[in-house]
This record gives structure tokens, sequence and C-alpha cells, in this order.
């Protein structure tokens, strides 16, 4: 690396200590994060031969922070997310099967084979996109919010970002929009220490995330957004001060992204025991030796999981395997809503 | 600003086969090595190597100072570059895709192209800014689309398509001489492309080229078009109809003396442009074309342009949104009366 490249950040200790949740509650946030991760490993390698092409940003390594929220949140409220949404796409609902047939391209997919990875969309579980312009859903969730404060509905507007969207001036307007207008936005910063190849002290002048929601007057916390147990419990305390006070937050969840940024990076601006010492904290590894220590999970019950992810996966390829592509006279349709009467989109 | 224009290919004593990529980043080399007030700003220009490995090495061999990784922050930084062009410096910013360019298109159209005029003459912006273009790797809506023909629409601003490693390689250097800003845009299907760098290469920012000399139908496009429509060209000479294919290469101002000529030879014109059609690029030529060589024409112009979708993922509906081939062939077909 060069003679400009950041001194590495210190890792951590991986997370410890008992899991405050019933079984249920906390096996469920087991075989979310599993989900997305043995979903994910599938990506790449359909991605090795072929079958999904274009970007593919993957999200191992940053799980426990979709799983944490996710379960925060109640199926009115809304969700918007970035190019590396596959995991929040599922946790929030749209299934395996739907996502893999949108990578593939097909008809069957989220969005119709239209958005891709970068673009999972579902209406029926309030999930706003795939946005692939960083930055850019910022104001779209102060809009949302904005819509149901008008409207008198009780939900809330959780938009997943990573640390580089903060340099642009989206994020600064939207913060200040949303706490001006006392809107009810969970702003859930995913901070992996690296936009691409930029690392955060190499773009940003206050290093301190929080320090720049907070001087727009929204309240903060930073979390450690390798431990679910963490996520989670700061994502209630968060979605319940949004809820109940109506106005915007601001968490940093502080994780690491184990993969290259897209299928394209070199990764010439880390070096690889950094990326080795953060798999020490690997949010799955770390929450199953949790949950064993404290008996709620047998290495018998890890493999049965394990196994059933594993099973979905496979019915999830088969589906989009098997979906079917549009047909190319279909080209035009849903660029607007066909006039009435026409059927027809121009 | 022309070292020595409209020349074409292959006529110069020595090539050497080189990359698009390698085409830009010599072009930068130079330049950065010519003049100390070049230097190139941009998300992952340094550390990266370059988003499209452009600029691999540059940090090492130029240092930070002039090789500046920027925060995610285009329309600060490139305002920044309309600001350091005003006050002395040759700066190239390297925005990642046009698209991206949409979050600086303020300081692009309210400040850099309007300074000069705005001050009466006192100030100009010597600003580069280069950024990739076009769809064809499945990116999607985000990622795909072809907006010169928005930049063309700028007064105060030259707007660049080189298509070939020589235009990649040339044009650089007289873009950064030129006193005002100049927006290139670098085709992203062509960046591995293998092409011949001719010894010396040409170096022009104010002409059309003509890429293959024809005498039945012009087939005029830029960027990322122009190797289909070639291919068009040569399909097109088997079924007997010679094409003129001509390159504009320069999208802002256009030279217009270059298409009607070649219009007034042919007496025919097929359009080919990656943008969309309505209110597009094409529709400037079309117009043009009327209004200088109406009287030459046998027919009225025909475009063959981007469907008028946003790009999708699916690749044979990204494929079926593009100006193909069969496209181009069929248009021209058609304009010779011909079915087959
Ligand atoms: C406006 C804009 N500029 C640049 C890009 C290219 N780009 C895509 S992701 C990315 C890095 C973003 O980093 P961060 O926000 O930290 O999220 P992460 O990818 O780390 O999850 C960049 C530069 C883009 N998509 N949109």
């Amino acid at each position: 690396m060069s003679d400009t490249a950041t001194t590495p950040n210190p890792v951590p200790d991986p997370p410890t200590g008992p899991v405050p949740f019933d079984r249920e509650l906390a096996l469920g946030l087991l075989h979310d994060m599993l989900r997305v991760r043995r979903m994910e490993e599938k990506c790449a390698e359909l991605y090795g031969s072929g079958s999904i092409r274009g970007f593919l940003h993957l999200y191992i390594g940053e799980e426990a922070v979709a799983a944490g929220v996710m379960r925060a949140l109640r199926p009115e409220d809304n969700i918007l997310a970035t190019y590396r949404e596959h995991g929040h796409a599922l946790l929030r609902g749209v299934s395996m099967a739907a996502i893999m047939a949108e990578m593939f391209g097909k008809q069957e997919g989220c969005s119709r084979g239209r958005g891709g990875s970068m673009h999972l969309f579902d209406a029926a579980t309030h999930f706003y996109g795939g946005n692939a312009i960083v930055g850019g859903a910022l104001p779209l969730a102060v809009g949302l919010a904005l819509a149901a404060k008008m409207q008198g509905r009780q939900c809330i507007t959780a938009c997943f970002f990573g640390e580089g969207a903060m340099a642009e001036g989206a994020f600064h307007e939207s913060m200040n929009l949303a706490a001006l207008w006392e809107l009810p936005v969970l702003f859930c910063c995913e901070n992996n220490r690296y936009a691409m190849g930029t690392a955060l002290d190499r773009s940003e002048s206050q290093t301190d995330l929080t320090a720049k929601a907070a001087s727009y007057r929204v309240a903060t916390e930073t979390v450690d957004g390798m431990d679910v147990v963490a996520v989670h419990e700061a994502a209630q305390r968060a979605a319940a001060f949004v809820r109940d006070s109506g106005s915007p937050m601001f968490v940093e969840f502080q994780t690491y992204r184990f993969r290259a940024h897209s299928m394209f990076d070199p990764e010439l601006y880390r070096d690889r025991a950094e990326v080795e010492a953060w798999k020490t904290r690997g949010p799955i590894h770390t929450y199953t030796a949790r949950l064993k220590a404290q008996g709620l999970l047998t290495e018998a019950d890890f493999l049965a999981l394990d196994d059933a992810v594993g099973a979905e996966v496979r019915r999830a390829v088969a589906f989009a395997e098997a979906g079917t592509w549009e047909p190319v006279a279909d080209l035009a349709r849903d660029v607007c809503t066909p006039a009435p009467g026409t059927g027809d989109a121009s | 600003m022309s070292t020595k224009a409209g020349t074409q290919e292959g006529v110069h004593a020595g090539t050497v086969r080189i990359t698009y990529r390698q085409a830009v980043h010599d072009a930068m080399h130079e330049a950065l090595t010519r003049d100390p007030r070049v230097f190139l700003m941009g998300e992952d220009v340094g550390c990266y190597g370059g988003t499209y490995a452009f600029s691999k090495g540059f940090l090492e061999a130029f240092g930070p100072e002039r090789i500046r990784d920027t925060p995610l922050s285009e329309l600060g930084f490139v305002g920044a570059g309309v600001g350091a062009a005003l006050g002395g410096m040759r700066p190239i910013v390297e925005v990642m895709t046009v698209n991206f360019s949409l979050l600086a298109l303020d300081q692009i159209v309210n400040n850099a192209a309007l300074y000069r005029h705005m001050s009466g003459g006192q100030f100009s912006v010597p600003l580069v800014v280069r950024m990739a273009t076009g769809a064809g790797r499945q990116l999607a809506a985000q990622h795909s689309h072809s907006l010169e023909g928005w930049y063309a629409h700028i007064p105060g601003i030259r707007v660049l398509a080189p298509a070939t490693v020589e235009d990649a390689r040339g044009m650089l250097w007289p873009a950064l001489l030129d006193p005002d800003p100049v927006v290139i845009f670098e085709h992203a299907q062509l960046f591995n492309m293998e092409g011949d760098l001719p010894q010396p290469f040409t170096a022009d920012i104010e002409h059309a080229i003509v890429r293959r000399e024809g005498s039945d139908v012009s087939l005029i496009t830029s960027g990322g078009s122009l190797w289909k429509t070639l291919d068009a060209a040569v399909q097109l000479a088997t079924a007997g109809i010679s094409a003129e294919v001509v390159d504009l290469r320069v999208l802002r101002p256009l030279d217009l003396p270059t298409v009607a000529a070649s219009v007034r030879k042919t007496h025919r014109a097929v359009i080919v442009d990656e943008g969309w059609r309505t209110g597009g690029l094409s529709a400037e030529i079309a117009a043009s074309i009327t209004e200088h060589a109406f009287f030459d024409l046998d027919a009225p112009p025909v475009r063959v342009c981007g469907a008028e979708v946003p790009i999708p993922y699916a690749k044979h509906l990204e494929d079926a949104a593009l100006p193909q081939v069969p496209q181009i062939v069929a248009a021209a077909m058609q304009l010779m009366g011909r079915t087959r």
C-alpha cells in the first residue's frame, strides 16, 4: 500500500457474552444471518458461472446489521437500501426465490428482471429498493416519512446507507430536513470502513459519524455492527424512539465487508491481514459460539439449521433457473402508467 | 488545437497496438508529466488505481497532491475543479459514470459553462471532466445511460466522444489546452478494446471524421455505436450497398461541414445514437442535415436510437433497448429501397 494509505484500524475483540433473548428470537437471528450468508455465497458462485451478471455487491460480513434491524421493524414500516441490499430484501420478507430470479434477470424476479442485484423492490413489504446512486435513497426516506406524517399513518421509515454516502450533499440535506420537519426516519449507517477503495479517514474530515448527525440535532448512537445482539437491542431502542417521538435518529453500525466491493475489485487498498483480523469478529461464528456456550444451540442444531437454509437456497436457484424471460415485445412496459383504456405505455 | 485534422486511420508509417484503457492512461500520464498545473481528481483514482484502472500507478508516480482521491461528493469535487481551473490549475476531473455526473450537473452547467459569458469574458474555465457512459454491461437503469446529448445542448462547453484508441490517446492534451471546459465521454464498452495507435497520432478536438468511405448512404454516429455502425457497413457492403461511416467525435460544437459533405455525396443519412430519440443528439443531427443539405437528400434522414426506456438489467432486454447491427443494416436497406 502507498504512503497515503490509512493506518490500520485496531480490530476490537470479538463480541462475547450472554444472549439476552428467548430461544425463538435467539435462533431466529442466527437463521436470518445464515440465510443471507448462504444465499450470497451461492450468488458469488453463480456470478462466476455467468447466471448472474452486472454488478454484484456482497454483504458478507455485515449480516448482523440487517438481521438485527429488520426484526425491530413492523410490517407497516418503510425500508430503503443501497445496491448492497440482498440481505435487507430477504430479511424484510422478499422470498429468496424472487430475489434469485431477479438476479438471473427472469420475469419471476421481484423487479421482473428489470432491476437485477442492485434494484430489488417489493411493494408488499414496503421495500423501496435497491438504490444504486450513493445517497440517492436518503431524500426519499425523508419524503416517505413526510407522507406518513401528513396522512397520520403510524409508521417509521428505515434507510440503510454506507458511510461513504455521508460525504454526499444528499445526506446533509436529508438530515436537516428530517430534523427540521420532525420526521420519523431511522437512519441506519452501515459503516464498513471503506467506500469502494476509500477508507473513512481518507474521505471524511470528521470521522466521528455521529457528530455529523448530531450537528443537525438528530439523536445518535454507535453500535458494534458485528454483534447481532447489540444491533438488535440498539435497533429496538432506536425504532421505539423514532416511533414514539416522531423524530429522526441516526445509528452507526460499525461493521466490515469481508469480500471485495463488487466482483471487479482487486482490493489494492487494504491488507489481507486486516480482513483476516476482522473475520475473527465474523457475526455468524461468534454468535453461534455464544449460543452454544449458553446451551441455546448444539452443533447438531446448527447443522440442521444450516441444512434447511441450504435447501432453501437450492430451491431458490431452481426457481430462478426455471424462470422465464420477459418477451422482448414488452420492452417499453412500465415506463409510464398505461393511459386508461389504451393498455399502452406510451 | 488540431495537429493534423481529419486524418484517416492507417495511413501512418507505424502503429502500436494498445487498449483503449491504456490509451486513456497514457494520455493522462503525458499530461501530468508535461504540465505541473495538471492534476487528477475523482473517486478512487488513487489508492484503488482508478475505477477502470485508467490511473493505475499514478499515485505512486505523481503523489497524492496531484492524484487526489475524493470523497463521494460529486457536486463538491467537480465544482472544486471549476474553481481550481479559475485559479490557474488544469484539473482533470474523473466522474465514474455519466449517471453520477447528474449530482454535479449544477456545477458543470451553472458554473463551468457560464462563467466566461456571465463575467463578460473576464474568466474562463480550463477544466476537463471525463466520465464513463453507455450501456451493455447489464448494470441496469442507474448505471447505463447515455446522456451525451444533454451535455451537447449546453453552450459554453466542448463535448468529446473518443471512440478509437487514437482519439482516446490524442484528445486529452488539446482538451487541456482549451481555455474553456471540455467534457469527455468514454464509452464503457470500449475500455478493453484493442486498436492500432498510429505513430504519430493525431490530436483533433474540432472535427468529425470519415471512418469508412462510401457512396450510397451516410451512417452518422459516435462513441460506442461507432463499432456497431462499422460492422453494419461491412454487412451492407456484402449486400452491394456502399456505406460511408462518419464518426462525429465532437458532439459540441458539431462539425456540420463534415456531416453535410458526406450527405451531399451519398444523398442519404442514417443516424445511430445510443441515447434516447426524443430531443436527443440524433434529433439535432437530423435537423441539421435537413437544414444544411435538404436539397441533396433523396429521402428523409432515418434514426436508429436507444429505445425510450430506462436500460433494463436482463440481457435480452438490454440488447433490445440499444441500437444493434441488424437494425442499422435494416435502416440503411430501407433507405435504399431494398428489402434484403
Ligand atoms: C453518486 C454515486 N457516486 C459513485 C458511485 C459509485 N459507487 C458505488 S458504491 C460506492 C462506494 C460507496 O461506499 P459506501 O457508501 O460506504 O457503501 P458500501 O459500498 O461500503 O456499502 C461508489 C463510489 C455511485 N453508485 N453513486
